[in-house]
């Protein structure tokens, strides 16, 4: 059991406040990815709830505990590190036992659980190296190993897999999710990596310059960005933008201008009239070529991925990126017709706030559980 | 628009308002009187007949250049400035070849000596063992200070979350981890003073004498042992070259690779 609770932390640096009032539960077991551009403070948000880090205001609370002023040995926390963090001079077990040493554990214990751990990450056959004979893949296991061993309450990642390979990194991911579930911890995870938030995440906290913009599932943040920033953020390649004129508007969707005629989006355009302008926001893989669509523009590059081709169009000072299959013939310089189911539509107001859907998108309550295969040890 | 952390911004007006009359003072000064030599070179100037004036044209400077005391000053002035120059280059880096070696030794032995005779150390190891530790320590500081400060900051993060306090992370972390530059400042130091003589043939006689001072006693005005001298230089070198042998593996730093990335 295990829950943490942020409120309305903030961290100052010398005058330059870097989190300015952040708010977060953590429940238990969750799955939380902090995920945000570089320089969102993500990382010293971690640091803060690993006590490395001290808070200029604002209550960290584990269990509904305040641990402010708690050690980060004594919070009930383990931390891997992005550099992995590994210490050279001591061979794996050694690395994973150190924490049970400093704790004064016997060593036949130690050494017992240190090998459990081992078990859980294959690790065995690894025990009596040094992390310099070690692979990056190999390095990454003990750190996390070292984790698990001291058995916390709350599991926090600092960009762990961001100093590997992409296969390797592809291979991690569903490790880790599968560590989740054989662990039943709470873990909360930083990254700048979308992919990696979307794919293993049960929340999502997105962050820029120090605030959270949204918190929630990633299906939710997919088709529910309630902002122009996280719309932006969350899908790649990203969102596209184009600033449109309100024909008419009213509780039951906003009719807007198009250069190819009006399209009419279902969200509440209530406190929205005519003639006012809002930015129309869609995914590239929800425009599709169609010779009758409202919309034109000029191929200017191709990216082909053989089982999608991306296409960036131009027309007149807009842009646009178009993901479509892979088995699209046009060439560079062609004038493409493209349109859009409207349901998939955002609209955003100047401030950058998104009008509500009317509906909901059915998956955005989906657990991520539902997403695999449950554990054999299911049921026990 | 990014300020700095201090919260001032880079140049603009305030800075412009403070430094610019001082500037064009500073201006004005030099080039008035440079302009006024200027001008003055191209005129006619006479003593007798001040009515005599106006554009000289190149003639001020072709009597110059014509007048062979010009070329005795120069010449005289070339060498001075040569001779200026050649001093101050060449003493000067060997000044400071001298003074990154803190100071010629010679410089302060008279006042070492007096204090040591003063104090009773003369000629006792402690006196030379605190001659040779003031010698060293410099050294040895700034030679740690790199390897403490090579440590990866994660690591010893790590080691907090851990659950290492202070003693313990000196104890298991760092000490461990500087192991190999410890080791090999330390064999500096054990060469430094082992090879030492000025300080050893100055302030010791026999009871307190090393090995440096016992060598030097063979050379006497008599004349030179050759063979007993070299016996002793031969003894004098072995234990360090043997020790130096051994040490070397931890001489190698390396041992911190892989720690991070």
């Amino acid at each position: 059991m295990a829950t943490l609770q942020l409120n309305d932390i903030v961290k100052d640096f010398g005058g330059t406040q870097v989190i300015k009032g952040v708010d977060l539960e953590v429940k238990d077991r969750e799955f939380v990815v902090f995920v945000g551009p570089s320089g969102c403070g993500k990382s010293t948000l971690m640091r803060m709830i690993a006590g490395l880090e001290s808070t200029t205001s604002g209550e960290i609370s584990i269990d509904g505990e305040r641990i402010n002023e708690v050690g980060p040995a004594d919070r009930g926390l383990a931390m891997v590190f992005q550099s992995y963090a590994l210490y050279p001079h001591m061979t794996v077990e050694d690395n994973m036992g150190f924490s049970l040493r400093l704790a004064k554990v016997k060593k036949a214990e130690r050494r017992e659980k240190v090998l459990a751990a081992a078990r859980i990450l294959q690790l065995e056959p690894l025990l009596d190296r040094k992390p310099r004979a070690l692979s990056g893949g190999q390095r990454q296991r003990v750190a996390i190993g070292r984790a698990i061993v001291r058995n916390p309450s709350i599991f926090l990642f600092d960009e762990p897999l961001s100093n590997l390979d992409a296969a390797l990194r592809v291979q991690m991911r569903i490790e880790l999710a599968r560590l989740h579930e054989e662990l039943d911890a709470t873990m909360i995870y930083v990254t700048h990596d979308q992919i990696e938030a979307m794919t293993m995440a049960d929340k999502i906290v997105v962050l820029q310059d120090g605030l959270v913009e949204q918190i929630g599932s990633p299906m939710e943040l997919y088709h529910h960005p309630c902002n122009r920033f996280v719309a932006g953020f969350i899908g790649s390649p990203k969102m596209n933008f184009l600033d449109v004129e309100v024909r008419e508007a009213s509780g039951e969707g906003i009719n807007v201008a198009l250069p190819g005629g009006d399209c009419r989006v279902p969200v509440d355009g209530s406190g929205v009239s005519a003639g006012d302008t809002l930015t129309l926001g869609i995914r590239p893989e929800h425009l599709k070529l169609d010779d009758a669509g409202p919309l034109t523009g000029k191929i200017v590059v191709i990216e082909r991925l053989g089982g999608v081709t991306s296409l960036y169009l131009e027309h007149g000072d807009s842009e646009w990126i178009l993901v479509a299959d892979g088995d699209v013939a046009h060439r560079v310089h062609d004038q493409v017709r493209f349109s859009f189911d409207p349901t998939c539509g955002h609209l955003f107001k100047g401030d950058g706030e998104a009008l509500n859907h009317l509906h909901r998108h059915p998956l955005v309550d989906i657990d991520r559980k539902q997403n695999r295969v449950s554990s054999p040890s299911d049921g026990q | 628009m990014r300020e700095r952390t201090s919260g001032r911004t880079v140049g603009g007006f305030r800075n412009l308002f403070l430094q610019g009359p001082a500037v064009t003072l500073l201006l004005l000064w030099m080039l008035v009187p440079l302009g006024m030599t200027l001008w003055f070179s191209f005129q006619r100037y006479n003593l007798i007949n001040p009515m005599i004036s106006g554009f000289a044209g190149w003639d001020n400077y072709t009597y110059l250049l014509t007048d062979p005391a010009l070329w005795t000053v120069m010449g005289n002035t070339l060498l001075l400035v040569g001779w200026v120059l050649a001093v101050s280059v060449i003493g000067g880096t060997l000044l400071w070849m001298l003074s990154t070696k803190m100071l010629p030794p010679v410089g302060v032995l008279m006042p070492v000596y007096l204090l040591f005779r003063d104090m009773g150390l003369l000629d006792s190891p402690l006196g030379l063992t605190i001659v040779y530790m003031l010698m060293n320590l410099p050294i040895v500081v700034w030679m740690l200070y790199t390897f403490f400060k090579d440590i990866p900051k994660d690591i010893l993060e790590a080691g907090r979350m851990d659950g290492a306090g202070t003693l313990q992370e000196v104890l298991y972390l760092l000490l461990p981890l500087t192991l190999p530059g410890i080791a090999s400042t330390g064999l500096l130091s054990v060469i430094l003073s082992w090879n030492e003589a000025f300080w050893s043939l100055n302030l010791t006689t026999s009871d307190a004498a090393p090995l440096t001072a016992f060598i030097a006693s063979f050379s006497s005005p008599e004349g030179l042992f050759w063979a007993k001298l070299s016996a002793a230089s031969t003894l004098a070198i072995a234990p360090i070259l043997i020790f130096g042998w051994m040490t070397q593996k931890q001489m190698v730093r390396g041992l911190t690779f892989g720690a991070v990335k």
